[in-house]
């Protein structure tokens, strides 16, 4: 890790009480931070360390630990650098703090994932329009419990003389015929 | 130049959203798209129109929401291998690249050298393709069909050398974990493919003098959707929507990926080639870029090594990746593309998230951008933003 990166590590370890930062590659980076400090840390981060360009915000569902994890994907034009800064809500009823002030595309994000993660972002404009889906009633997609498959089948009529096989099996009767040890 | 909207006359928003009274007859709502000639792919523009006014735009996305995402965590790391580049239908290779790479980087893959230089090849060849594509759609958008003629039939020539090295015209799944699929097809296909960039170079002479020379062009496309260079990070702009402001930024350049930093290249800016930053200074700085592209594809099949072009995965049926998380982006024609993978350790992803310049460009920025514009020219001024609806609901 450069001496830059441990410093900025530090920095926002003391001012916001990050984690400590986590080097992928010398360009990438991860960073943990409680929900309540991140609006301030990425102001921060994009007035005072050159981290202009928001890259995406997305969201991972940790269903098993009952959490959502937000990733805010920053990047330094100047230090040629991106750092992923992130924060877990809870998964019951998650609710995080709008950032459309900061960066235009956000109040697009937050849409996105509110329609998709059911994450709320009080105060964010249009984030009750949809996004992608009309009218939709049932669980937030992008969430592991939501069953694809169950809800094709509930919601889509069946077609006659289709049949599905898995792909493994598939593979070893066409490929790999007599083959035991696959 | 600057671009100020003037909103005295309509009303102030409130909370982000405005109301307009369609009842006073001073106002019309038009839908255009999904189905429209001028919208790039299915997406539709909500417009409010006072007279050939446009006083508000809203873009409404979903018409080809194929759930990728979703797909994706359901499938093993190799299945998700043919899913990917459907994406982006006209440049499905930079899909193919990101998702091998963050695989390859996840789980210690190497990829032989002469691999990465064919996957810059196969990279710049889709650069071009996509380039032609949307300068026939520019061209279009303006009147001039016959251009969107010439460049979709230089498009097919580069589709023919596309599948005769892949197989796949539109969809090549050429670049794979571990290197590329295969070498060049024949002794002759580097003959055939500069012959076809020579015959591309052509075309683009004859649509400079055309196009750029054509009144009508200039008097439409010169100062519709200027960005300013304080508008780039604030909007996530990036490609040549940002370089046309001046913002000399490219990930090639930046931070060089595969082989780009062996290459001979320079950023091009708007300020390099004397042009504004609108619809007409954006088809300028693209036409160089494809000129630029041309000259890469030259450089790399010059400089190309030997050696393998594969190696080969553990077997892909029961292949499981350590646990990890990482961010790839590359520059597409577009800008910023990007892939952000999560691995739980398990046979299948964790999470797929795909950053396509798009989402930024075709939603906050055109939403911005269109107040003020004249009705016939939305489809101008979208198309010099070069979207592409599926990067945006993936």
């Amino acid at each position: 890790m450069t001496e830059t990166l441990s410093a900025l590590g530090a920095e926002l370890k003391n001012r916001y009480g990050f984690s400590d930062i986590h080097e992928q590659r010398k360009d990438v980076a991860f960073v943990f931070a409680e929900p309540g400090n991140v609006p301030d840390a990425l102001a921060w981060l994009r007035d005072h360390r050159g981290y202009l360009h928001l890259s995406f915000i997305t969201c991972v569902d940790r269903i098993e630990e009952d959490e959502l994890e937000l990733v805010y994907m920053l990047r330094s034009h100047e230090a040629r650098h991106d750092l992923a800064v992130k924060c877990r809500l809870e998964r019951k009823n998650p609710v995080m703090q709008t950032m459309h002030g900061h960066w235009a595309a956000v109040a697009t994000y937050e849409r996105e994932l509110r329609e998709n993660f059911g994450i709320q972002f009080p105060g964010c404009p249009r984030v009750e329009e949809n996004f992608v889906l009309e009218g939709w009633d049932n669980l937030p997609p992008m969430r592991r419990d939501f069953d694809t498959r169950k809800y094709s089948e509930e919601t889509y009529y069946p077609r006659p003389g289709r049949s599905t096989s898995d792909p493994a099996d598939h593979m070893k009767k066409t490929q790999y015929p007599g083959r035991a040890d696959l | 130049m600057t671009y100020m909207p003037d909103r005295e006359k309509y009303p102030a928003r409130t909370g982000g959203a405005e109301s307009f009274d369609l009842e006073s007859g001073r106002f019309m709502k038009v839908w255009q798209g999904p189905q429209h000639p001028g919208v790039t792919g299915n997406m539709s523009l909500e417009l409010i129109t006072s007279g050939d006014e446009i006083v508000d735009l809203k873009t409404h996305v979903g018409y080809l929401h194929r759930g990728f995402e979703k797909l994706m965590e359901q499938r093993k790391w190799i299945q998700n291998f043919p899913l990917v580049c459907r994406i982006c239908v006209p440049e499905p290779d930079f899909n193919e690249y990101l998702y091998a790479a963050a695989v390859e980087e996840l789980s210690g893959l190497d990829v032989p050298i002469r691999a990465q230089w064919m996957r810059t090849l196969n990279l710049e060849m889709a650069r071009l393709t996509s380039f032609l594509m949307w300068l026939g759609g520019q061209a279009g958008t303006f009147g001039q069909g016959t251009i969107g003629q010439w460049t979709v039939t230089m498009r097919d020539f580069m589709l023919d050398r596309f599948e005769e090295l892949s197989g796949g015209r539109i969809y090549h799944m050429y670049i794979t974990p571990g290197g590329v699929r295969g070498d060049y097809p024949d002794p002759g296909w580097v003959g055939r493919l500069l012959g076809t960039i020579g015959d591309v170079e052509k075309v683009l002479d004859d649509i400079e003098l055309v196009l750029f020379h054509n009144a009508v062009f200039k008097k439409r496309a010169r100062g519709l959707g200027v960005i300013t260079p304080d508008m780039v990070d604030h909007f996530g702009i990036t490609g040549p929507n940002a370089r046309c402001a001046g913002i000399r930024r490219d990930l090639r350049k930046d931070r060089p990926y595969l082989v780009y930093g062996q290459l001979d290249f320079d950023i091009i800016t708007g300020e390099d080639l004397g042009v504004e930053s609108d619809a007409f200074g954006r088809t300028v700085l693209r036409v160089a870029e494809m000129r630029q592209s041309i000259s890469l594809i030259r450089q790399i099949i010059d400089a190309m090594p030997s050696g393998e072009v594969h190696n080969r995965p553990p077997n892909v049926l029961h292949w499981k990746i350590p646990p990890g998380e990482t961010y790839l982006a590359a520059e597409c024609t577009r800008g910023e593309y990007g892939y952000y993978i999560v691995s739980d350790g398990s046979d299948k992803p964790r999470r797929v998230y795909v950053r396509g310049p798009s989402y930024t460009h075709a939603v906050a920025l055109l939403e911005h951008m269109a107040p003020g514009t004249n009705i016939a020219d939305t489809a101008g001024l979208m198309v010099s933003l070069h979207t592409y609806p599926p990067e945006i609901e993936r």
